[in-house]
């Protein structure tokens, strides 16, 4: 089980928080100007490196708020977070 | 040489010692055709394309040994019973040809059609698990209702009480389900193609795609030296992103470890494979006598083959529930593997937006199934140059049009 800084409370379990996938993704403003591609890369393609990867987690059962991290996929370290 | 009684009988009087079952050739610097990963679906791949489409001329590169990923780190539970027509015709595919895989391969792959049993706890699972029933009449695959009593017929260990943690309201069974010898999947595949002219090249990791001009690819760079070709299939599994991003495509995927634990071994007790959606559990016995038991992905994305102690010890907490009489077992070993899950938990396979680039991925949590036919359909696409009829649907263009196939109620684990 990882213990992830939250940024507000402190070192928690991971079980406290929810993964929310690889940050850094916004929502297109206008979906209508968008063509079919660029639209399908917004909602499935994810980079999944090897290696440090930023995503965004939520201190759920904590404070409950989002923040940011940055995670090491080949070991799970976690070299820090963010506040939004 | 050919394994027959009369083989066995000449060794068992002394004859010399069994020989190398496949070649363990160095690279050449050149192929018609360059598989990334020797795991089982890379290995069917490259014999089906030298079996039935007279192409010998490839190499099947591994960075690690053959059959040491996801193939060797499953609990080899094999079905068809998916919801999805599409799904249902590849799967049904797969399981017809491990019918017939061990004859095929004159390699026993230890195929035992023991049932598969899946349990509904609550409500929604035994509606699901109906839905899939009535769908799988329709497509022609077996797949039946059981009441908890009929379920516990079937499989004595399981406790059907009212009192139970996770009442059992109902199970659906495909009688023609059940496991396999994973390493004899990938061994008996890696020696029918090795026998054939196929070069097996293990621990030559590739790191990186080359391209020409016009965009299409012209070959590999690898830890032993590059390697020209005109054709690449990826079928890297979990590291199918890292791959795909040194030809510049970007993919619908994300690598989560799955967990799989084996117990010490024991007498025979557990007749049949059991899932459990609800509480991510998979169950069986091995030959050898061990529960081989899956568990559930982590939360997030990683490619350490070590998922968080936690998530299998939610497994096994279900599995005692489920089956008291296997609380005092000791469990020998864990470990993870790292798959690739897609957004609408199908596959993945077929061409790509490079030339002469051939995705095969995206199997998630229950490829090993799929080896044969995986396999089977990926060659033929490689071939011809264009998606065989059964994989047609599995297209990395679905992303693009709005056509995924959702088969995420169908999957015993939440990937």
């Amino acid at each position: 089980m990882l213990l992830i800084p939250c940024p507000w409370c402190g070192p928690r379990p991971e079980n406290e928080f929810h993964y929310g996938g690889e940050a850094g993704i916004v929502r297109p403003p206008d979906p209508a100007a968008l063509d079919d591609a660029a639209w399908g890369d917004f909602l499935y393609m994810r980079s999944n490196p090897k290696g440090l990867h930023r995503e965004r987690w939520r201190h759920q059962y904590g404070c409950g708020r989002f923040f940011n991290a940055t995670r090491d996929t080949v070991t799970d370290r976690i070299a820090g977070t963010q506040k939004p | 040489m050919k394994f027959s009684l009369f083989a066995l009988a000449r060794q068992a009087i002394g004859g010399a010692p069994w020989p190398a079952q496949w070649r363990d050739p160095e690279p050449r610097a050149s192929y018609d055709t360059v598989i990334v990963g020797a795991g089982g679906h890379g290995l069917a791949t490259a014999y089906y394309l030298a079996k039935e489409h007279g192409i010998r001329d490839i190499a099947v590169l591994d960075k690690g040994w053959l059959g040491g990923g996801n193939t060797g780190r499953n609990t080899t539970i094999i079905r068809s019973n998916y919801l999805r027509d599409e799904s249902a015709a590849i799967y049904e595919h797969s399981l017809k040809l491990w019918e017939t895989l061990s004859s095929t391969l004159n390699y026993n792959t230890m195929y035992s059609p023991r049932g598969v049993l899946m349990l509904a706890h609550n409500e929604h699972d035994v509606r699901v698990f109906r839905r899939h029933v009535h769908a799988n009449r329709a497509q022609g695959i077996d797949n039946e209702w059981l009441t908890p009593e009929q379920a516990k017929a079937f499989c004595p260990p399981l406790y059907i009480g009212a009192d139970a943690r996770y009442p059992v309201l109902g199970a659906a069974l495909q009688r023609r389900g059940g496991v396999a010898r994973h390493d004899a999947v990938a061994w008996g595949y890696a020696r029918a193609a090795s026998a054939m002219g196929v070069d097996i090249v293990q621990n030559c990791a590739v790191t990186g795609i080359a391209r020409g001009p016009d965009g299409a690819v012209t070959g590999v760079e690898t830890t032993r030296g590059a390697i020209a070709t005109k054709r690449i299939g990826v079928v890297a599994a979990g590291h199918t992103s890292v791959l795909m991003a040194m030809a510049g495509v970007r993919m619908p995927l994300e690598s989560f470890p799955l967990q799989a634990l084996v117990s010490e071994p024991v007498k025979p007790i557990m007749p049949c494979v059991v899932m459990s959606n609800s509480v991510h559990a998979y169950i069986s016995q091995s030959d050898k006598g061990e529960l081989v038991i899956g568990a559930g992905t982590d939360a997030y994305t990683s490619y350490s083959q070590a998922g968080g102690l936690h998530i299998a010890a939610h497994t096994l907490e279900a599995i005692c529930e489920m089956f008291p009489s296997f609380r005092r077992l000791r469990m020998l070993r864990n470990w993870g593997g790292i798959v690739d899950t897609t957004p609408d938990r199908s596959p993945i396979i077929g061409p790509t937006p490079v030339p002469g680039l051939f995705v095969n991925c995206g199997w998630g949590t229950g490829g090993f199934k799929a080896t044969p036919g995986s396999g089977h359909v990926f060659a033929a696409t490689i071939a011809r140059g264009e998606p065989h009829p059964i994989a047609a649907p599995f297209g990395l263009d679905r992303f693009r049009t709005g056509r995924p196939i959702d088969e995420a109620a169908a999957a015993a684990v939440s990937h």
